[in-house]
């Protein structure tokens, strides 16, 4: 570890939005990854990386306490994990919506706003109020154009962003958004990216994004927490995806290479290991 | 043939009452069902409501302790065959739905058989009694369709979350697994209330066919909520009216009408 990652890792722990501590994780009785420490301040933008299967998914759920930790410790925006979940908004691996969705885009984010709230909403100030902020968020990740429309009916970039805009509903302090350039072609990605980066840095968001491709974001991440064999590290970019540390952690020879505009590759990575997680799990 | 002659005799009054009412709760709570995509699992649920009928009956009980008893126990098996709507997929819920559903069939046409008297009641079993409801069916129903709706309204916005968007909605705290099994209930209590009147085979055209048509119409889910209720009041009021000045069963013309309107709807909406 370097000097700069190790006062990273031992900043208090009010400093820091997400923090584990040899955490590890068992779904059904196996040990998906174990020994993962990590420290993400508030408004950095960290990039979960690995091959499928390898538990990143699973570390946005513990953060959620959707699945409880098995060893070590985790401390979310202060709290133990699950004591949060009303600071955070999270955007889980999914499908689109199919085309038969009928409800429009206002409506999934107004759904994230009061969505888990029991009884029916009543015309007055508050639902004005509600609606304002609904707008506000469709606003910022600039959706306005076609929220009003059938959700189905929208591109997976369109759809992307308003699924966005219901995580920042409530002004979240962490956003976890698992796979959202997935479904996207290389312009959404790159553009999505950057709406990212700007929630995350104009206010002070702290945000976690798994992704299969480093590439498009990597000039806006701040930390990348990779996975395998495991377990993970964590680290400033340039120290994480290195010919050293993914050796290391894939336990066989990694090379990382650097192309002349500056995109990472990462070759001789072996094949994940045969005994996947299901992916969807729960 | 005036309108007040509708109201001229004691049946017909309840008649109009308990549609009205079976008319409300049907399309509300089928209109979850459709956003839910669960409308195979009310099929199977109205399917059931027959074998429950004609079991009460060939035990010599009340018929309707029969609908709900069986739906509500239909209700919670289909919970748990499909894991609280969670953890299986599409197919395998629909086939699991689907064997239940032919084996509620089969014995529901076991207690008709062993119960020989019952020949002219199983076409009301299947196709409803609207003109012979009594006043207290009347009353019961409208207890179940008060608790119903106060029931559904209550849980109205987690459900339409964890419906449109079960993964966030578990992690915004929704009892996502708890919704779906008292979804089903709910589902199942509107389905035995409505299958006294339309019959277990129509109560398609009230639960279904509504919701579907509003949805079409709008995406915003207040409106075409309330539209699917009017649009089921509308053709049940109509129904009722025309099969009075004619020799037609009234479930022949409610199911028309709500199917023609379907078709009109989807027509001009492409």
């Amino acid at each position: 570890m370097t000097q700069a990652a190790e006062l990273h890792a031992h900043a208090p722990v009010e400093e820091s939005a997400v923090r584990f501590e040899s955490a590890a994780v068992e779904l059904g009785g196996r040990q998906i990854w174990g020994d993962v420490s990590l420290c993400l301040r508030p408004g950095e933008f960290a990039a979960v990386l690995g091959p499928n299967g390898a538990g990143k998914s699973t570390l946005l759920k513990a953060i959620l306490r959707l699945v409880p930790l098995s060893a070590g410790s985790a401390t979310i925006l202060g709290r133990p994990p699950g004591a949060a979940n009303g600071q955070i908004g999270y955007l889980p691996q999914r499908h689109s919506f199919d085309a038969a969705s009928r409800i429009r885009g206002v409506d999934l984010v107004r759904l994230g706003l009061d969505g888990a709230r029991w009884g029916i909403p009543l015309p007055g100030r508050a639902n004005a109020q509600a609606r304002k902020r609904v707008d506000e968020a469709i606003e910022l990740v600039g959706a306005a154009p076609y929220a009003g429309r059938p959700i189905g009916r929208l591109s997976g970039g369109e759809q992307q962003r308003l699924l966005i805009a219901q995580a920042l509903i409530r002004r979240p302090q962490l956003l976890l958004l698992d796979e959202p350039l997935d479904s996207l072609d290389l312009t959404n990605q790159v553009s999505v990216a950057a709406l990212v980066r700007r929630i995350c840095h104009e206010h002070g968001v702290a945000v976690m994004l798994v992704a299969h491709d480093v590439n498009p974001i990597l000039p806006h991440l701040d930390r990348i927490v990779y996975f395998a064999g495991a377990t993970a590290v964590e680290g400033a970019p340039r120290e994480v995806i290195t010919s050293e540390t993914l050796s290391a952690l894939y336990s066989a020879p990694v090379e990382v290479l650097e192309t002349s505009d500056g995109r990472l590759v990462v070759v001789g990575t072996p094949e994940p290991p045969s005994i996947h997680h299901p992916r969807h799990a729960h | 043939m005036r309108i007040s002659d509708l109201f001229q005799f004691h049946f017909m009054t309840n008649a109009l009452i308990a549609g009205t009412l079976v008319a409300v709760t049907a399309s509300s709570i089928g209109w979850f069902m459709v956003v839910r995509r669960q409308t195979f699992a009310g099929h199977t649920l109205s399917l059931v409501a027959f074998p429950g009928a004609a079991a009460a009956a060939l035990a010599g009980a009340p018929v309707f302790v029969g609908y709900f008893v069986v739906c509500g126990a239909g209700a919670l098996a289909l919970a748990a065959v499909t894991g609280g709507g969670e953890t299986r997929s599409i197919s395998q819920e629909s086939a699991a739905i689907g064997s239940v559903q032919a084996f509620a069939l089969g014995l529901g046409f076991l207690f008709v058989s062993l119960y020989h008297g019952l020949l002219t009641g199983l076409n009301s079993l299947l196709f409803g009694t609207f003109l012979g409801i009594t006043d207290a069916q009347v009353l019961t129903m409208l207890g179940i369709s008060v608790a119903v709706l106060l029931v559904l309204g209550a849980i109205a916005r987690p459900l339409l979350f964890a419906s449109v968007d079960a993964d966030v909605a578990r992690a915004s705290g929704v009892p996502v697994a708890a919704l779906s099994t008292g979804f089903l209930l709910l589902l199942g209590l509107a389905v035995a209330a409505t299958s006294q009147i339309t019959g277990a085979l129509l109560v398609f055209a009230l639960l279904v066919t509504p919701a579907a048509t509003a949805q079409l119409i709008t995406a915003r889910p207040a409106l075409s909520l309330g539209l699917s209720v009017v649009i089921a009041l509308a053709v049940t009021w109509l129904g009722l009216g025309i099969a009075y000045f004619s020799i037609y069963p009234v479930g022949f013309f409610v199911t028309s009408l709500s199917f023609g309107l379907y078709v009109l709807v989807r027509l001009v909406r492409r």
